[in-house]
């Protein structure tokens, strides 16, 4: 297709994606040299019978002007990425003076929001992304082994999880799971601990969230790996089979084998998707003792009185690198056969 | 994988049989208790007392008389005011879907008819633009569209949703059209068309298939949306995800707890039944990248 061709067709989506995908992407990097103004403060001097008091009160109008004349916030230059909320450098170099042990120390550390955030969000893609695969794995080899007859409904009831938005998928779960629920209900009943509920305890919170990622994220794996095995060759597999490997040593070295390249693919997918995790924190109502990066992010843009872009913006800028970290060696591994293909 | 060699024993039947019924039940019964609970009434769905009631019906038969009461799904549609949000949903679906599918098959066709180096970079840097969590981009997004005023109508979700969805449907459309035949439009072009009337009159009716997988993905990903639609729409203009949130209650003020367990069965009820009529459709679109490599 001749270049000029090419342009006319492919310019609206060029457009679309560049100035709602680019663009963003450079305002948000923008945004996070900046922080919201201070409030302006002026003396009011009150006199009454008994003497004279000096006040400091907000100057709500000369507030307004200044966030009026620059509305994008004072230049911070890379302070927000280093303040207590972001990385932290002083708060960290301090524990590292105070502290005894090194367990003391990552303790203070995993404390500090941005920390804490980041080690929940890893935690939870290194739980979820290898149990999606193992699950959504063993779900197609099951179902697969099923009468073709049946298997249409049987697909449908497997994906459900996955095809209903996080948020509501999270409320149906929380809400049998919660202590007034049917599951949480009979939890209680069981351990004999009237006490016992998800938002009491932070471990239970985060395995909680864990399992409803597994369960939302499994079906896609099932879908992807369920078509792979369509495509495995008969004639290896039937050959194994008069030479007597077991089935666990088919799937070992037949199976897998074939469908590697599918894994890699499903294993990068729900990895980005998991990095992002942020709605199931909203409806397992679990703020308070798990926060993902993406909720920060959340929570700067809702906050009441002022909305903290530029707190925002430096966490994006972070994640942003994160994905960028965790996308670098599927890049690289491109960039380099597409060289060799040259 | 059905081999006339391949013999499984009895007991490994049962035992995969037992596997795909736990299995259905983990994945299917939070959906059917949901939409159960829906026409009870609060104290039983979410009973302190004894969660057998929400099976027994105790405080619904004294509230309501009956065993079944549907007052969660009319004040929520009235009351609520669940009928704007879901107006607001069919608006920015189907001009979401309608938008993408026109951006995403003009571009998804140049990408595969060009031979040219670029392209595969284009393609690269959409898998990048895919990754993004959509909470960065929507950070970048709040303050320019405060000062351009417009934040929290409808267009603009709808050409940000539209962006955000192109990455996942050029690659989509990507591996469609390169399973239709170059000769095709070659041969088109030669008798005398332009590259547009062979995409126009060759290549679409061809494409069905793949432009309906390619829909269904947009519509999904606009009818789910929480992220884009939470923040950048204003309380009028609210879609049905964050609707849903919203009567949730926050610390300031107290939800409806059975107005949102309506909202979500009447939220995921047609979904459920689109997928199960266009379920064939899905699951091509979820394997063509995957499988094709």
């Amino acid at each position: 297709m001749p270049n000029k061709t090419f342009f006319w067709f492919f310019l609206p989506t060029g457009l679309a994606m560049i100035l709602f995908i680019g663009l963003p992407i450079i305002s948000t990097g923008i945004q996070s040299f900046y922080a919201q103004h201070d409030q302006v403060v002026k003396e009011v001097k009150k006199c009454d019978p008994f003497g004279c008091t000096v006040s400091i009160v907000v100057d709500q109008e000369a507030t307004s002007v200044i966030r009026d004349e620059r509305p994008l916030g004072k230049f911070n230059g890379l302070g927000t990425y280093v303040d207590r909320n972001h990385l932290a450098i002083e708060q960290i170099s301090e524990f590292w003076d105070e502290t005894d042990t090194f367990g003391d120390f990552i303790d203070q550390v995993t404390n500090l929001p941005f920390y804490k955030a980041l080690l929940f969000t890893l935690t939870y893609c290194l739980f979820v992304t290898p149990n999606v695969l193992l699950l959504g794995f063993i779900i197609a080899l099951s179902l697969n082994a099923i009468s073709r007859k049946i298997r249409g409904p049987l697909i449908f009831g497997t994906i459900l999880p996955m095809i209903v938005t996080p948020l509501v998928g999270s409320l149906v779960l929380f809400w049998m799971i919660d202590a007034e629920g049917i599951i949480g209900a009979n939890l209680q009943l069981i351990m004999e601990d009237p006490y016992l509920s998800l938002k009491s305890s932070r471990t239970l919170t985060w395995i909680t969230i864990i399992i409803y990622g597994v369960w939302h994220h499994s079906p896609f794996a099932f879908v992807v790996f369920y078509a792979a095995l369509q495509t495995v060759p008969q004639e290896p597999v039937e050959a194994a089979i008069i030479d007597g490997a077991s089935r666990y040593q088919r799937i070992r070295h037949i199976v897998l084998p074939h469908i590697y390249p599918v894994v890699t693919f499903v294993a990068l997918i729900s990895l980005m998707d998991n990095f992002r995790v942020f709605e199931p924190i909203i409806g397992f109502s679990a703020e308070g003792s798990a926060q993902s990066l993406s909720w920060l992010i959340y929570d700067n843009l809702v906050n009441e009185e002022v909305i903290l872009f530029g707190s925002a913006a430096a966490t994006s800028m972070m994640t942003i690198i994160g994905i960028a970290i965790l996308l670098a060696p599927v890049l690289i591994r491109t960039w380099k056969e597409f060289r060799t293909a040259r | 994988m059905e081999y006339g060699l391949d013999k499984r024993s009895n007991a490994l039947k049962t035992f995969n049989t037992t596997f795909i019924i736990i299995w259905l039940l983990i994945a299917c019964f939070p959906f059917i208790w949901t939409f159960w609970g829906s026409f009870k009434v609060r104290a039983d769905f979410f009973s302190r007392a004894d969660w057998w009631y929400a099976i027994s019906a105790f405080n619904t038969l004294i509230e309501t008389g009956g065993q079944f009461t549907s007052n969660a799904y009319s004040e929520a549609w009235t009351e609520g005011e669940f009928w704007k949000a879901s107006r607001n949903t069919i608006i920015v679906t189907v001009f979401v879907v309608t938008i993408s599918l026109f951006l995403g098959t003009l571009g998804a066709y140049a990408l595969s008819r060009s031979t040219e180096r670029y392209a595969f970079w284009i393609l690269i840097a959409a898998l990048i633009f895919r990754a993004m969590p959509h909470i960065t981009l929507v950070s970048g997004y709040l303050f320019p569209f405060f000062e351009l005023q417009i934040w929290g109508i409808l267009p603009t979700t709808i050409v940000v949703l539209v962006a955000i969805n192109q990455p996942f449907t050029l690659w989509l459309l990507y591996s469609f059209f390169k399973t239709v035949p170059k000769e095709l439009d070659e041969s088109a072009l030669i008798d005398g068309c332009s590259y547009f009337q062979a995409f126009r009159y060759i290549i679409m009716p061809v494409m069905w298939p793949g432009v309906i997988t390619a829909g269904l993905f947009s519509l999904m990903l606009a009818y789910n949306d929480f992220t884009v639609t939470a923040l950048l729409l204003n309380q009028e203009n609210h879609t049905m995800v964050p609707k849903i949130q919203s009567y949730l209650g926050t610390n300031q003020h107290e939800g409806n707890l059975m107005w949102a367990v309506s909202a979500v069965v009447s939220a995921t009820a047609p979904l459920f039944m689109l997928v199960m009529f266009f379920q064939r459709q899905v699951i091509s679109g979820l394997t063509t990248g995957a499988v094709k490599g």
